[in-house]
């Protein structure tokens, strides 16, 4: 645990908010400090052109009363500031006290003092930025001397949170997560037409150390070394005839179609109508649970809050709720929802599943995603193998541009490379891919899963949600699939 | 706590000699509610306060450094040193170019302190919306939303002897209602100054209209539409293509402004302009880079911002600039400023009237989920969200399923055959940390492309 953050005077914090938080009707009160600390280094051709250190830190009261609801924060660490907040939560429960009804809210067993740290060997912001920046320079100089190659982005964001949490039922945890992400943009222009083309990274952000960047759950060297000619195969790639083909589709893209069709869909908050009026609803409702064919016999979906270097891995969620994993999608059926401890009450479950997450503690904790995966096949199969398995068909690799109705129902996804399936045989780059369809033809439509060598975590550092909107990260570990008919259009450009 | 115009001073008197240093502090208090039904999901009342501080070296090197919450002397003199030595550590090819000298007194309120807004700012309207979520309620409908009042107060001060103050109130409403007899729902928005002049009253007028006229449904046929864009969908529209309208980029030639200037973007007298003091949507008038980007640079930082039009009479004029670019490429240097104004002829017409003389199109309530899918031609993919309505013979017939379209707001203004009245409005998809205020018209549009169902 970081020192700087453990020396703050959280205990005495928390003892003067939940004092003045305590009164009638109070069915749980809580305060939370947090400290965020941010680094970026951006390089550009191998020069630092942008370097931003942040450092934020915050706390917070939540009320939920029989009455209503109230949540203040404040960005001074006295106890002072922290019984004011807890004054304001309750002048912010009264004011809204007309649209305050008495909101059930699950019971979680009592975690006394309970500490919890991410699985990391280095920690990146204790390493010197010339170190972090000499790295992406090494990238930089090796991709630029590429014929192919005509400019390179790279950056680098090392994030640690810090987070005390405290509750009138006597849980206190204190915790540390620390996350990664190196992200390498190449462009290159084409020799004859000088139409310019970009390729993006498909090293994911995770929740690991600085040695991520030297190859710890990542290829770097290799992906940087292959950089080079994939997007000279995007250069000279050729525009896809519209049309339906069997997909198969690489890990590094399935995971965002898992992120948008199942992971914010299996949202309870969303299907409670809590996000009506921005992120939106979804087709997954809890009076479908145990019957909706959601996809195909092969299709299982797990959530979690507990696999090592997940990004939404945790010990306790920000409602003082213990970490678990449990299942979301089973043989193709819907078979449970993430929640939080108001959205589990409401649905009559016993707990909670440990969603609640705030980005920060001038935000109010929400049900955010846990790290939600698809199961891999439990016989042996490489991607050559479904591959071979397909006639006349499209491979895609690397996330791209991506779009999603309000209900997760119809989707549009690209991606940073694409080759047309010949026989079974990867055969010519293709531009422009994107398949276009609706979430549960999609998936019913899964006819192959590679196996778990196939398995990597991807994930997204920086997905919305609430308003105000705030940020959370979450990994999501999925292997290579074979989708069979899919509506595949051309967009005019990798997205 | 330390007064934020002293934390300015204390960071400002920490620098190293040689070095120029901008401080930025954001005093935020902001209130929200959230509710579902008659009943809260979220209300809250936040009190921030950050603290940005750039260092730029005699060299052109930025380093930029920021923190949250009551820094103490010696914290904020920190601040000074790690930005300094961040932008010792930045490569030589940064090209930040010197600080804005000061040219302007200081602002009168400078040593004010910062506005605070209340908890119980929004007490008055949890009560009306408690109101009406029972009325639609005995009507069958559901009314969902969000209400938010925030103020900021901005400090700006720089080693070159800048002292800028800001204070900038909003005040917003998203109404979503929903009919689960019809299948429909619909959305209605507002944003003003000050909570007390929120309509929440004719925002649901708006949407009862809507989803009363959502009785009866039709299949939108697939291809190309005249459609009819309210304001808040010209704003999701004009925000996307204001986003890329950098010309660091379009000098480079990426993106899709390269080789634009001077170009003809529509055959109609379309004005898109940005004036921090444009009534309604104000913004502030002066640069605040709390980082550097693609197009802004934290050396511009306290710069005067003016009235500024990207495109004049349907030609494209301006690209956004910093100074160093604007430089380079030996023009006028035109920032970007935190609103956006679409203008067509004198005595544009409301939505209402573009539908009364419609014989036939779409008509939209809002886009959502815009992704660029070729920056080439700025094209984007989006969904059509809470309600279309087909228009026969100037009046609404019946509903449409919302759908998935295809448009470059850059192409689609060459097919924009009306341009209404100009009032503010969001855009639904908002940026909660810039915030680029609107101001847009109703704009009927010929040939727009349904590319598929939404759902």
């Amino acid at each position: 645990m970081d020192l700087a953050f453990l020396s703050l005077p959280l205990r005495a914090l928390a003892d003067a908010a939940l004092d003045r938080a305590r009164g009638p009707g109070v069915r749980h009160a809580a305060v939370q400090v947090v400290r965020t600390r941010r680094a970026h280094v951006l390089l550009n051709d191998g020069h630092t052109t942008a370097s931003t250190d942040t450092e934020r830190t915050a706390l917070s009261v939540r009320l939920v009363t029989t009455r209503g609801r109230g949540f203040a924060a404040t960005s001074r660490l006295t106890p002072e500031a922290a019984a004011d907040a807890a004054d304001r939560a309750w002048e912010v429960a009264r004011a809204c006290a007309p649209l305050g009804v008495d909101a059930p809210f699950a019971a979680e067993p009592v975690h006394d003092d309970a500490v919890w740290v991410s699985a990391y060997e280095v920690n990146p912001l204790d390493v010197p930025e010339e170190d972090r920046a000499a790295v992406l320079a090494g990238w930089s100089a090796e991709l630029l001397a590429s014929p192919h190659v005509s400019s390179v982005l790279a950056k680098f964001t090392a994030v640690q949170e810090d987070r005390f949490y405290a509750d009138l039922a006597g849980t206190t945890t204190t915790q540390q997560q620390v996350r990664v992400h190196p992200q390498v943009l190449v462009a290159g222009a084409h020799p004859r037409t000088g139409v310019v083309e970009a390729l993006r990274s498909e090293g994911p952000p995770t929740a690991r150390g600085w040695e991520y960047a030297g190859g710890a759950g990542w290829d770097w060297a290799g992906e940087v070394a292959a950089m080079p000619e994939r997007l000279a195969a995007k250069l000279r790639a050729r525009p896809v005839e519209p049309g339906r083909y069997d997909l198969v589709v690489d890990a590094s893209n399935l995971w965002l179609t898992v992120h948008e069709t199942v992971g914010h869909a299996t949202e309870l908050d969303r299907a409670l109508g809590h996000e009506v009026s921005y992120a939106g609803t979804t087709f997954a409702t809890p009076d479908l649970l145990g019957s909706l064919r959601y996809g195909s016999d092969l299709m299982t979906v797990t959530a979690d809050r507990t696999t090592p270097h997940g990004m939404a891995t945790t010990g306790y969620d920000d409602e003082g709720v213990a970490a678990q994993s449990w299942s979301l999608v089973e043989g193709g059926v819907l078979t449970g929802f993430q929640t939080d401890r108001g959205t589990a009450a409401v649905i009559g479950a016993d707990r909670s599943t440990g969603c609640a997450y705030a980005e920060s503690s001038s935000h109010e904790p929400l049900a955010r995603m846990p790290n939600v995966s698809l199961a891999p096949s439990p016989t042996p199969c490489r991607t050559e193998d479904l591959v071979a398995g397909v006639d006349d068909g499209v491979y895609l690799a690397g996330s791209a541009g991506w779009s999603i109705d309000s209900r997760r129902e119809n989707f549009q996804f690209t991606a940073q490379r694409c080759h047309r399936v010949r026989a079974g045989r990867l055969a010519e780059p293709l531009s422009g891919v994107a398949y276009q369809w609706s979430t549960r033809e999609f998936w019913r439509s899964l006819a192959g899963l590679g196996d778990a060598s196939t398995v990597t975590s991807f994930g997204a550092d920086l997905c919305g949600k609430g308003r105000p909107a705030q940020a959370a990260a979450t990994s999501h570990a999925v292997p290579s699939a074979l989708f069979r008919g899919v509506p595949v259009r051309h967009v005019g450009g990798a997205g | 706590m330390i007064p934020a115009h002293e934390v300015v001073e204390r960071a400002l008197a920490a620098a190293s000699r040689g070095d120029g240093v901008v401080v930025v502090v954001d005093e935020t208090a902001r209130s929200h509610l959230r509710w579902s039904g008659d009943a809260a999901t979220s209300a809250g009342h936040v009190l921030d306060r950050r603290v940005h501080v750039a260092v730029v070296t005699a060299g052109g090197t930025a380093g930029v450094v920021s923190a949250s919450g009551a820094l103490d002397v010696t914290a904020v003199r920190g601040l000074v040193a790690d930005a300094a030595a961040a932008a010792r550590r930045s490569g030589a090819e940064a090209g930040a170019a010197p600080l804005v000298a000061a040219d302007r007194p200081p602002s009168p309120d400078w040593h004010d302190p910062p506005v605070v807004a209340p908890p119980g700012a929004l007490g008055r309207l949890a009560a009306e919306v408690a109101t009406a979520a029972r009325r639609a309620a005995a009507r069958g409908r559901v009314l969902h939303g969000y209400a938010e009042h925030e103020v900021r107060t901005t400090l700006l001060g720089t080693t070159t002897g800048l002292r800028l103050r800001h204070v900038r109130p909003t005040a917003l409403v998203d109404l979503t209602g929903r009919d689960d007899r019809l299948g429909a729902s619909s959305w209605a928005s507002a944003e003003v100054d000050d909570p007390a002049g929120l309509d929440l009253a004719g925002l649901l007028a708006d949407v009862d209209r809507r989803l009363d006229l959502s009785a009866r449904r039709v299949r939108a046929r697939p291809g190309r539409h005249e459609v009819l864009l309210p304001p808040s969908c010209a704003a999701d529209l004009m925000r996307h293509l204001y986003q890329a309208a950098g010309a660091r980029d379009a000098h480079a030639g990426r993106g899709a402004f390269g080789g634009k200037l001077g170009t003809r973007l529509s055959g109609l007298p379309l004005t898109l302009r940005s004036d921090p003091v444009e009534p309604g949507v104000a913004c502030e008038p002066f640069v605040v880079a709390r980082a550097s980007g693609a197009d802004t640079a934290v050396s511009d930082n306290g710069l005067a911002l003016r009235p500024t039009s990207w495109i004049s009479d349907g030609v494209l004029t301006a690209l956004v600039h910093t100074r160093a670019s604007a430089d380079r490429a030996g023009v006028a240097v035109t920032p970007r400023v935190g609103n956006l104004v679409l203008d067509g002829p004198p005595g544009g017409r409301s939505t209402t009237e573009l539908v009364e003389s419609t014989a036939d199109g779409l008509l939209l309530t809002s886009l959502w989920y815009l992704r660029e899918v070729d920056p080439r031609t700025l094209r984007l993919t989006g969904l059509t969200r809470d309600g279309v309505h087909l228009v026969r013979d100037g009046e609404v017939v019946a509903a449409v399923d919302d759908f998935r379209f295809d448009e470059s707001p850059l192409h689609l203004l060459d097919r924009v055959t009306e341009v209404g009245r100009t009032t503010p409005a969001p855009a639904r998809e908002r940026d909660d940390e810039e915030r680029t205020r609107t101001a847009m018209p109703p704009l009927r549009v010929a040939d727009f492309a349904v590319a598929g169902p939404a759902a």
